[in-house]
């Protein structure tokens, strides 16, 4: 089988930082791909040049067997890449199904002339979706603002599934939500995985990601440093990996083994 | 603990209290004043609003951005001073008035575009604040504009342009006639006292363009668009707007309206002067502001945005009939500006409980 998303080589500086260094992923259809790593790992600069918020500096990204160009957000979104983002992204004076269809509004016709919004469709659309994932928000018509933060990462999370993605991103899914919530979110990735969409899985709760992905890239300081197949590996280990503790397979670039420095881990995410 | 129902009411009123206090005040001056409530006085408080309205209108998709465009201010003396050096130009040269008038006001207009895309492209590509690029936008509007009229006022413009400008839709004598856009001429005495003017042409035209703008906004996705940059241009990015080129129209939106009213400026004192408008660009931001827009961005609405300007210009009206100095219209206007932010700042959300 063809991997659904492969990125090689693929490096992003900012200024003297390397962010992201040289690194190569690759994500089969229907598969959980868990992606860890401590603060400043270069995890979200690496999903951020996939969904098109940064350029990459160098490397290549292959989506569905075909190499891409992802030079801004609307590509990925049009190959079928979604992305669910740490900071959520909202429009936080815009309500509920506006934020769900941004970017994407649906239109119709006014007066046969000029294409105006479709409220109603966007409404009951956004409603459908909504219940999928069983999170109670009271109303759609309410501005993000008045949500709360598990309310505001339902929305964000159901933007991304409405579109019927073939890969999708979730960085930090989980963070702002409730027990019962989160086991929502998680049984949702399973299910969405089992129609044959690819996933990255960004979280801190290494547990969770344990529970749902099958195969585990561990990021330190912009390198990959080590890849495991979720059950011939243990969370003990993995903490190991992203903290250092336990060498990665991949050596440093000069050959040694990575040491705890301040020098490049300021960087978030 | 209020009613919830009851909160959602109080909390729509509060938010539109700019038209309670508009009617407040058409109502104090027609107490107060001397035949303030008349329709003379009425459609003067209208032709007296365009300038700032057109501005206004133009700036409240800049300002729900979360930018600002300072630019406008000398942009309606540049274009009006262009549209009127062309309508004199072309006269001279012996086109007919209609051709010099048309092709006067399309150059206005197109001229008009040009820095309203530069403000733009500073602005969304390129990273400057609004304040800075618009505001050296405005030096250099005015100072091409007094180049263009070599710093003189343009006069001697086309006969027909004052008709054009302080003329009206509608010419009525009751009972007898009825007319649209053409003055009736040889009336007697009688009728003439008779002659009922409705609509003046210049408010015909701002309500249009207006009525344009205000449906973009509130129904378009474009509109749409315009409030996501303003309350997250992280959000509408990555949600797959092209925030930079949607940016350079708004811009360019708000200066077509600064150019509507360079023309609208040209057509009402039938001269074109390099420093027209400069004095009307802050009122322009205060009618937004009062309108319901907040300068951090995504809020504002066209609606507010036109009672907004014309609670302003009832005010300097009204302040004139009582016979006061204009300054206190300035400290009228000072504080209905800050109660507006007061009022924009602790007006809670609106929360729906059920779709």
């Amino acid at each position: 089988m063809e991997p659904i998303l492969e990125v090689r080589g693929i490096t992003k500086r900012f200024g003297g930082l390397v962010a992201v260094d040289n690194v190569d992923m690759k994500v089969y259809p229907g598969e959980v791909v868990g992606l860890l790593g401590d603060n400043g790992a270069g995890k979200s600069t690496l999903i951020k040049m996939v969904s098109g918020v940064y350029c990459a500096d160098a490397g290549t990204i292959f989506f569905d067997g075909k190499e891409v160009k992802i030079d801004n957000p609307m590509q990925a979104l049009k190959l079928g890449l979604e992305t669910i983002y740490q900071d959520l992204a909202l429009a936080e004076n815009l309500d509920v199904y506006s934020n769900i269809f941004l970017g994407r509004e649906k239109l119709k016709r006014f007066l046969g002339l000029v294409k105006v919004l479709d409220h109603s469709y966007m409404l009951t659309e956004s409603r459908k979706v909504l219940n999928r994932l069983e999170i109670e928000v009271p109303s759609l018509r309410n501005r993000i603002r008045t949500l709360s933060g598990g309310q505001r990462q339902a929305v964000a999370i159901s933007r991304a599934i409405y579109w019927d993605a073939k890969f999708l991103i979730m960085d930090e899914p989980t963070a702002a939500l409730g027990v019962a919530e989160q086991k929502n979110v998680l049984s949702l990735v399973r299910t969405l995985s089992s129609q044959g969409v690819g996933i990255i899985i960004i979280s801190h709760q290494i547990l969770d990601v344990f529970s749902v992905a099958t195969r585990l890239v561990i990021m330190r300081r912009g390198k990959k440093v080590a890849e495991r197949i979720t059950a011939d590996t243990s969370p003990d280990e993995v903490v190991g990996l992203i903290v250092g503790s336990i060498p990665g397979d991949v050596p440093n670039g000069d050959g040694s083994d990575v040491k705890l420095s301040p020098v490049g881990a300021s960087h978030a995410g | 603990m209020m009613n919830p129902k009851f909160k959602n009411v109080f909390i729509r009123v509060l938010r539109r209290w700019v038209f309670i206090f508009l009617g407040l005040e058409i109502l104090a001056f027609s107490l107060l004043g001397t035949n303030f409530l008349s329709l003379d006085t009425l459609q003067n408080i209208l032709v007296s609003s365009t300038t700032v309205l057109l501005l206004a209108v133009g700036e409240t998709f800049v300002i729900i951005t979360g930018g600002i465009d300072l630019s406008v201010g000398f942009m309606v003396g540049f274009t009006g001073v262009v549209c009127a050096k062309v309508m004199v130009t072309l006269q001279a040269a012996g086109t007919t008035q209609a051709m010099a008038i048309a092709v006067g006001i399309a150059a206005a207009l197109v001229v008009g575009l040009l820095p309203g895309f530069i403000n733009g492209v500073l602005v969304a590509h390129l990273k400057v604040p609004p304040f800075i690029a618009t505001f050296g936008m405005y030096g250099i509007a005015y100072g091409c504009a007094e180049i263009i009229c070599n710093n003189v006022p343009i006069h001697d413009l086309p006969s027909a342009v004052g008709p054009i400008g302080h003329g009206f839709l509608f010419f009525w004598v009751p009972g007898k006639l009825f007319r649209t856009f053409v003055e009736p001429s040889g009336l007697s005495s009688i009728d003439l006292k008779h002659l009922v003017s409705l609509v003046p042409n210049l408010f015909l035209i701002t309500v249009v363009f207006t009525l344009i703008f205000g449906f973009i906004l509130a129904r378009t996705r474009f509109g749409r668009h315009t409030y996501a940059i303003g309350g997250s241009i992280d959000a509408a990015e990555r949600a797959g707007i092209d925030v930079k080129r949607h940016l350079v129209k708004v811009y360019m939106i708000s200066s077509f309206f600064a150019s509507l009213a360079g023309v609208g400026y040209v057509l009402r004192y039938i001269t074109g002067r390099a420093p027209a408008g400069s004095a009307q660009v802050l009122d322009a931001v205060v009618a937004v502001v009062i309108g319901g827009a907040s300068l951090y961005g995504g809020k504002g609405s066209i609606l507010g945005t036109f009672v907004g300007a014309m609670v302003l210009a009832t005010l300097v009206l009204g302040l004139a009939n009582l016979a006061l100095p204009t300054y206190y219209a300035y400290i009228a206007v000072g504080c209905i500006l800050i109660i507006a932010v007061l009022i924009d700042q602790f007006s809670p959300e609106l929360v729906h409980k059920e779709d």
